[in-house]
């Protein structure tokens, strides 16, 4: 019979509109505000914790609505902002700072929803408030710095095995290894064929220079590992911060994005990201004058350094340990109530600070602190140029062997908080800066979403009223339909786990109302139509309907063609755009022909009729 | 039956073309001649810099802000007025030698200090130069990835003079839409660009319509020219064209008006954009489609129509 679906067409719509609505319901009940307990090192969170916090909060007089613990994650819920702010001073307190302890939104959604695996949409950044940075890593600095590591160890090795040599330096990322003589470039050759790995050793027989090339391989390797530990250390220094739901990834080559929902202070936020201070201990060289130095005579091996508050220092070159063996570090104070930083190594740092002083007891050793700020300039492939500013931040005699634990005196209280919560995070191996920043307030935030929803809202009235007037009864079901479509858009997009709606998604949404009425107005057209060139009436519906199809495909196809490159190339916010854009195309083909032609048919459709109320 | 147009004529339009076409054509150099001469008024996201929008409790004077700015060494600010009375917006040039990514919680610290009213944070935005040199390329890279493949599909789809008459639509709308921009000196941002995409979306839509009813007149009526099968396929199609158009342009308004000062320049683009969307695609199109002299013959399918192909199915 002509227009007349079979019995499972019809269910499959029905079923597809009640499963996109099954899963964009969370999206109507809203978030609670909530405190997000989590477990820094070494703690767990178990029922103990809950029955703490539990009991903290009764103390304190904060009715909770609800505590659970969820995924090694313990979730307050609270009634109120006001309780949220008292909540998370008085778990602070009474966990201490083994635990991290955040401000959340949690979803309310109802614990039937939630196990179907329904959850409302993610929201992007500018509407829920928020820093957005985007940070771009010191490549340069990251080889230089393994390459240097190489060199150090040539040296020890080298005067280990008795082999005399009259330079060992760096160029580029190439070792060179100058030798005394014949007999010593024989020996040396011989000791360094092979034995390490990711460097080919190139002999110079002429000069007695033996070079260690490091491969590209080894060079990409580091880059790589640069990355992935500078992604490491973000999440350890976010977690510091006490963000819920941080989102760090890499972005190409030499890029990282953080995005920190939520967090209003930007500012301490950027330092302690921001920051890619490191320490150094190094040997203060005692032999010769400091004043010879600075008259430009610094000699072989040392190096002249500033000091912060003082006058300039003569280092040795040679590193005894740097930042990245630091296990823990925390601030102290001194019997005279100065502030210190206790410092804990872990073993290959114990040891080799435990080897490096033995002999040295009694000599000065130097803390030098590392800071790389990012200059403007660029080099010829358009990386970044970092100048490292290396300061002197205190000199100590050493008074007995050190070990695993020791700490630094002499820096202010604000520098000891700020220093202890650095060498805690690890040192970035590489230095790091923030190309580009985006924050949004949580008013400002609100505000977009009233406004999104508002023109949602009242682009979908005036289109409704306009299709009804304009196409009658055939115009409440392309309502119907437009209904469906919104339906299906927001049910899809809280299905997506990676889709985040922003206002340019919002924006999206909008234009996907008034555009996806074009299927059906291009459909309605051609019954209108087959209706004036005297067909029947089932005649003319199903003639609109097949005429119509390739054209709806051919036009939506294009739009999409639109909207997949727009979500190539574009960032968060218009990413959003062309996620609601795409699916929306799509859906709304589908809500537009299959869904409008199953309700045409189950109205009209095998009827007899006269005339079309089109 | 209520329709837009009511008419069983065919309307000429084609016997305007020429007309119309020497308006687009003098538009379009408009347009170039601005954007090469005025250029765009590139936002932060292209150019680089930091954005403050902050908001008062009261009315804020801007004069006493850029004083306050000045006096703190921001005398390069430019303050004006966002979306209402009580919010501000500051944007500084990037700067050498200042930590940029600092900029912005300076700005709200000496704003703090000078007024006694609450100063709230509404949003900061920093974009380093290189980051803003890399939106611009990928911008354009991404509107010419669009216009190449929009292209491909349609000449796959269609004949070639279709296919160029519609992508000269598309093109003659993004340089109109891009020379209105640069006339009125509206801000081109990241979600302007993305709005030109979909105009660009939106007019291939429209303009796809109508160049498969061109096609379907073509080989339905055998004994028209060139110019009365564009007549009547254009007349055909015009109520969908107008209909679809209104309820676009219905949300857009919407969204013009509430949907925030932050998606003004987004809305602004596509409602520009979607105007002449419309219009491209029944002048334009089809009168480059005609220039290069399309015909019937052109457009038939490659294989024999099986007899009886174009009767009803029996059922």
């Amino acid at each position: 019979m002509l227009n007349k679906y079979p019995l499972w067409k019809n269910l499959l719509v029905i079923f597809v509109v009640l499963m996109a609505a099954l899963y964009a319901l969370p999206n109507i009940y809203g978030e609670d505000p909530a405190v997000q307990v989590s477990a820094n090192r070494n703690a767990t969170i178990d029922t103990s914790t809950m029955d703490r916090v539990k009991s903290s909060l009764e103390n304190a007089d904060i009715q909770a609505k609800s505590i659970a613990l969820e995924e090694e994650q313990l979730l307050v819920r609270l009634n109120s902002d006001d309780e949220q702010l008292k909540a998370r001073e008085t778990i602070l307190e009474s966990l201490g700072d083994d635990y991290i302890v955040a401000l959340n939104l949690a979803p309310a959604t109802p614990g039937w929803l939630k196990s179907v695996g329904a959850q409302p949409m993610k929201l992007g950044l500018d509407l829920r408030g928020g820093v957005h940075f985007l940070m771009e890593i010191d490549m340069d600095e990251a080889v230089r710095k393994i390459v240097d590591g190489m060199k150090d160890t040539i040296r020890t090795e080298l005067r280990e095995e008795r082999i005399r040599y009259s330079a060992v330096r760096v160029n580029d990322t190439t070792v060179e290894v100058e030798l005394r003589n014949e007999e010593a470039y024989a020996a040396a050759a011989s000791y360094l064929d092979g034995r390490y790995q990711g460097y080919t050793l190139v002999e110079d027989d002429e000069n007695q220079l033996l070079q260690l090339q490091m491969t590209d391989q080894k060079l990409a390797e580091t880059r790589d590992y640069a990355v992935s530990q500078n992604i490491t250390i973000m999440r350890n220094r976010v977690n510091e911060l006490g963000v819920a739901e941080p989102l760090i990834q890499r972005q190409g080559a030499n890029r990282i994005v953080v995005e920190l929902p939520g967090v209003q202070d930007t500012a301490r936020a950027k330092e302690i990201l921001g920051a890619t201070a490191t320490l150094e201990f190094r040997m203060v060289d005692s032999e010769n004058d400091v004043r010879d130095a600075q008259n430009g005579r610094v000699p072989f091996g040392s190096e002249l350094l500033p000091m912060r508050d003082g006058p300039q220092q003569l280092l040795k070159e040679d590193v005894i340990l740097t930042g990245d063996h630091i296990v823990n570090a925390g601030v102290g104070y001194d019997e005279y109530n100065r502030p210190q930083v206790n410092i804990t190594l872990d073993g290959v740092g114990g040891n080799k600070m435990s080897m490096a002083t033995k002999d040295h007891v009694g000599q000065p050793m130097a803390t030098v602190f590392i800071e790389y700020k990012a200059t403007d300039e660029r080099d010829a492939e358009g990386n970044l140029q970092f100048t490292k500013n290396a300061e002197v931040i205190n000199v100590a005699t050493i008074q007995s062997r050190l070990g695993g634990s020791f700490r630094i005196t002499g820096v202010g209280a604000n520098e000891a908080q700020n220093l202890a919560l650095l060498l805690r995070a690890g040192a970035l191996i590489a230095p790091i800066q923030i190309v580009e920043e985006r924050t949004v307030g949580p008013s400002l935030g609100q505000q977009n979403i009233d406004s999104g929803t508002q023109a949602i809202f009242w682009g979908f009235i005036l289109v409704l009223a306009f299709m009804v007037v304009y196409y009658k009864k055939f115009g409440i079901v392309a309502n119907c339909a437009l209904a469906a479509n919104l339906i299906l858009i927001i049910g899809v997009m809280s299905m997506i786990p990676g889709a985040t709606l922003t206002l340019p998604g919002m924006a999206g949404i909008v234009l996907t109302v008034g555009m996806a009425v074009d299927a059906n107005v291009l459909i309605f057209e051609r019954i209108r139509e087959e209706i004036k060139a005297k067909r029947s009436p089932q005649q003319a519906i199903h003639h609109g309907y097949d005429s119509a199809l390739s054209t709806i495909a051919d036009a939506n196809v294009t739009t999409l063609i639109a909207a997949l490159i727009l979500f190539a190339i574009g960032n968060g916010p218009i990413k959003g755009f062309a996620i609601t854009l795409a699916i929306g195309i799509i859906t709304s083909m589908f809500t537009a022909i299959v869904g409008t032609r199953a309700i045409v048919n189950s109205v009209w459709g095998g009827k007899k009729l006269s005339k079309l109320p089109i | 039956m209520q329709e837009i147009i009511k008419t069983n004529e065919r309307l000429p339009f084609m016997r305007f073309r020429g007309i119309m076409g020497i308006i687009s054509a003098l538009l379009v150099v408009a347009s170039i001649v601005s954007l090469s001469v005025n250029k765009l008024n590139f936002g932060l996201d292209f150019t680089g810099g930091t954005l403050l929008e902050v908001g008062f409790e009261k009315a804020a004077d801007l004069n006493r802000v850029r004083g306050a700015l000045d006096q703190n060494g921001f005398g390069d600010a430019v303050v004006q007025n966002y979306g209402t009375q009580e919010d501000i917006l500051i944007r500084l040039e990037p700067r050498e030698g200042v930590k940029a990514e600092q900029l912005g919680t300076d700005i709200l610290s000496s704003l703090r200090s000078a007024f006694e009213q609450t100063v709230e944070m509404r949003r900061i935005e920093f974009v380093g130069p290189n980051v803003g040199d890399e939106f611009i390329e990928q911008g354009g890279l991404a509107m010419l990835t669009a216009l190449i493949c929009i292209l491909l599909y349609i000449a796959m789809r269609f004949e070639w003079r279709l296919a160029v008459g519609a992508v000269s639509a598309l093109a003659h709308d993004v340089i109109l839409t891009l020379g209105l921009f640069s006339i009125l000196g509206l801000e081109f941002d990241l979600t302007v660009l993305a709005a030109l995409l979909a105009v660009i979306g939106y007019s291939i839509n429209d303009t796809v319509v109508v160049c498969d009813r061109i096609r379907e007149t073509f080989r339905k009526f055998s004994k028209l020219t060139p110019i009365q099968t564009v007549n009547r396929a254009l007349t055909d199609t015009l109520s969908r064209t107008l209909v679809t158009s209104l309820t676009t342009i219905l949300v857009l308004l919407t969204l013009f008006f509430l949907g925030g000062p932050l998606i003004h320049g987004f809305a602004t683009a596509l409602l520009f954009g979607v105007v002449i969307g419309t219009y491209s695609s029944i002048y334009i199109a089809s009168t480059v489609a005609l220039a290069f002299g399309v015909s019937r013959e052109d457009l038939m399918p490659p294989e024999v129509e099986k007899e009886g192909a174009d009767q009803d199915p029996l059922q």
